[in-house]
């Protein structure tokens, strides 16, 4: 009888809570909300040893997190969210912790697949961003297998970054742009049917910009074209840095580093975020305009390498 | 020395730091410091403290002669062997801080040029190796043609009267950005003293004029694009640490910023150097440029020291 009392009590708690969180994301969004917000993930290990816990408990304890994070994001009406769930450099650490990440990764995944029609009632689309091919069989397959599974959902997109580091992205933006390029030349001296004709064809074209490099020929072999820039990354546990993420989409993006670590994040934080990105968001829109650079040149290319396996749709 | 972006209207600058009412951090972590108030809350008194010192310090030449002045003595508070390598500095503020005086923008950017004077005297003294200054953005050319030449006449007088003091106390300057926008009489300034200062090796002075991350990224991609094109390396040889040796900041043994400061509160990078930091420590400031002196730099360097750099791994 108690624990009815006691659950019908939750119940009603839980759902005044939403309530007043909707209300607050109502007020939020007199103000603008952010298309796209980035996460950082830090602090789960030290969130273990604060509370005298296995490694692997403070990541569990960071994945709670994680979707109440992506819950209000959803709620609030952020389209995309990025979460930087895995580094290259990260590697590095101990056989073990990495087996632990990896582990429950394929599990949460496992999971999803089940839950289905969960994610489908949330409208949520998964994307795996990455050098995929450094990680295991099973957690490609079951990337893969997310991926489509959420493909034909619309309300949010979720991109996790896994084996990503921006040196990465832009080493292989770089390797592409230039066979692109090379590519070009070569069809340029192909046409030209005399000797003359060389110089001249390869002239035109470098006039053109079909055999030169330019901003937007890098841009358009970068992963994360997918998706919009970042308006605010969030890192927690107060470091300061940006750890090799998405260093090239962040370079207007605000910058917010909480001193709560990731288990411990909560609401406020993300309302606190996003009242900041506000201030400034008239601001960096209108320098944005000004400036001649591509900012929302997002396609549907075929993505034919390692580093993103997914096609993505609008 | 100069602001990297145009003014915004948000009244940020006369806040003073302290404890969010909702016992999160507001921002970036900057420590509360009591002291702060008092200096720097801009008031017309704090100002005028400020700018007779400057005056008392300054020689007729511009040059400061407070070289073997104790107040640059490295504080006890910071450790010599754990300084940055490499400091980047984006010198925002200074319009603000002229327009919070009633003054024209000019005066704003030559209060910031005497900033980088004491901040390029304090580094010597304290062993830092490189400082890259972020004076002048590629995305800052859409500013006012008033604006810009003023700019860039000031940019000519500095070199003009800083390059015997660069030569003489073993300083080496380089200049990286897409100099091709610049006057020619300025690209011929630029070039003769990095020439003349090429062989210096106590300390290296890197100053960011019409540069921007990305651009750096592109010329580097073309750089690769033409040696591939040559057959000089192959398609499959491109990776990160030839892309490094071809971004601008090739010019130093330190590339990589150890540690990026940002005046007037402003939390973003930018489009400065992006491929450079990826490891790098950030500290956010609300100080305007043109005040950011000693006492903000030591706050900047000791929070420096207390962080643990794992590089995405796990420190042991």
């Amino acid at each position: 009888m108690e624990t009815q009392i006691g659950c019908g009590a939750n119940q009603l708690f839980k759902r005044v809570g939403t309530f007043l969180r909707k209300c607050l994301f109502r007020v939020l969004s007199v103000g603008e909300i952010p298309n796209h917000i980035a996460f950082i993930l830090d602090g789960n290990r030290r969130y273990a040893r604060k509370h005298n816990l296995a490694v692997e408990a403070g990541y569990r304890a960071g994945f709670v997190s994680l979707l109440s994070i992506l819950k209000y994001c959803s709620e609030m009406g952020v389209k995309h969210v990025t979460i930087f769930a895995f580094s290259v450099d990260n590697f590095k650490r101990r056989p073990h912790e990495v087996q632990c990440v990896m582990d429950l990764m394929l599990e949460k995944m496992e999971v999803l697949l089940k839950e289905e029609n969960v994610v489908k009632q949330y409208g949520v689309r998964i994307c795996f961003i990455g050098s995929l091919k450094l990680l295991s069989e099973p957690i490609r397959i079951a990337a893969e297998k997310v991926t489509k599974a959420t493909a034909k959902n619309t309300r949010t997109v979720i991109f996790i970054c896994m084996a990503y580091s921006s040196g990465n992205e832009i080493t292989h933006a770089v390797q592409h742009s230039c066979i692109d390029k090379l590519e070009n030349h070569s069809q340029a001296r192909k046409h030209a049917k005399t000797h003359d004709d060389v110089n001249e064809c390869v002239e035109e074209h470098e006039k053109e910009g079909t055999t030169m490099v330019k901003l937007e020929d890098v841009e358009k072999h970068m992963c994360m074209r997918v998706a919009p820039d970042p308006d605010i990354i969030i890192r927690t546990s107060g470091e300061n840095r940006l750890s090799n993420f998405l260093l090239w989409q962040t370079d207007s993006c605000v910058l917010y580093a909480p001193a709560a670590l990731w288990p411990e994040i909560g609401l406020w934080h993300l309302v606190w975020a996003v009242i900041n990105f506000q201030r400034y968001h008239s601001y960096l829109e209108k320098k944005r305009k000004q400036l001649i650079l591509p900012q929302e040149q997002f396609f549907t290319p075929t993505i034919s390498s390692d580093c993103c396996k997914q096609t993505l749709k609008r | 020395m100069l602001s990297s972006r145009v003014n915004i209207a948000i009244p940020n600058t006369l806040l003073q730091a302290k404890p969010s009412p909702f016992r999160y951090e507001t921002g970036f972590r900057r420590p509360f410091s009591p002291r702060r108030l008092q200096v720097r809350a801009g008031s017309a008194s704090g100002v005028a403290f400020k700018e007779e010192e400057e005056q008392r310090r300054l020689s007729s030449d511009g040059v400061s002669v407070a070289g073997d002045s104790p107040e640059y003595d490295i504080p006890e508070t910071l450790r010599r062997e754990l300084m940055p390598k490499h400091v980047a500095v984006i010198m925002d503020g200074n319009v603000r801080w002229a327009r919070q005086r009633g003054m024209p923008s000019g005066a704003g950017h030559e209060a910031g040029v005497r900033s980088l004077r004491q901040l390029v005297e304090v580094c010597c003294r304290w062993g830092i190796k490189v400082l890259t200054v972020f004076a002048f953005s590629y995305d800052n050319w859409i500013r006012p043609q008033v604006e810009i030449e003023f700019l860039m006449s000031l940019f000519e007088r500095v070199i003009k009267s800083e390059i015997e003091i660069f030569k003489r106390e073993g300083i080496r300057v380089s200049v990286i950005g897409d100099s091709s926008k610049l006057p020619e009489s300025l690209q011929k300034l630029v070039h003769d003293a990095e020439e003349s200062t090429k062989e210096n090796s106590k300390f290296q002075l890197i100053v960011a004029v019409s540069y921007s991350g990305k651009y750096d990224v592109v010329q580097a991609c073309k750089s690769i694009a033409q040696k591939a094109k040559e057959g000089v390396i192959g398609l499959e040889d491109i990776d990160e640490s030839m892309i490094e040796q071809e971004l601008e900041t090739n010019c130093t043994e330190y590339p990589y910023p150890d540690l990026l400061i940002r005046t007037s509160g402003e939390l973003r990078v930018s489009n400065f150097l992006l491929w450079q930091l990826a490891y790098t420590e950030f500290f956010f400031v609300q100080t305007l440029w043109p005040d950011f002196g000693i006492e903000d730099f030591t706050e900047a360097l000791t929070s420096f020291q207390q962080r643990q750099r794992r590089y995405g791994g796990r420190k042991s």
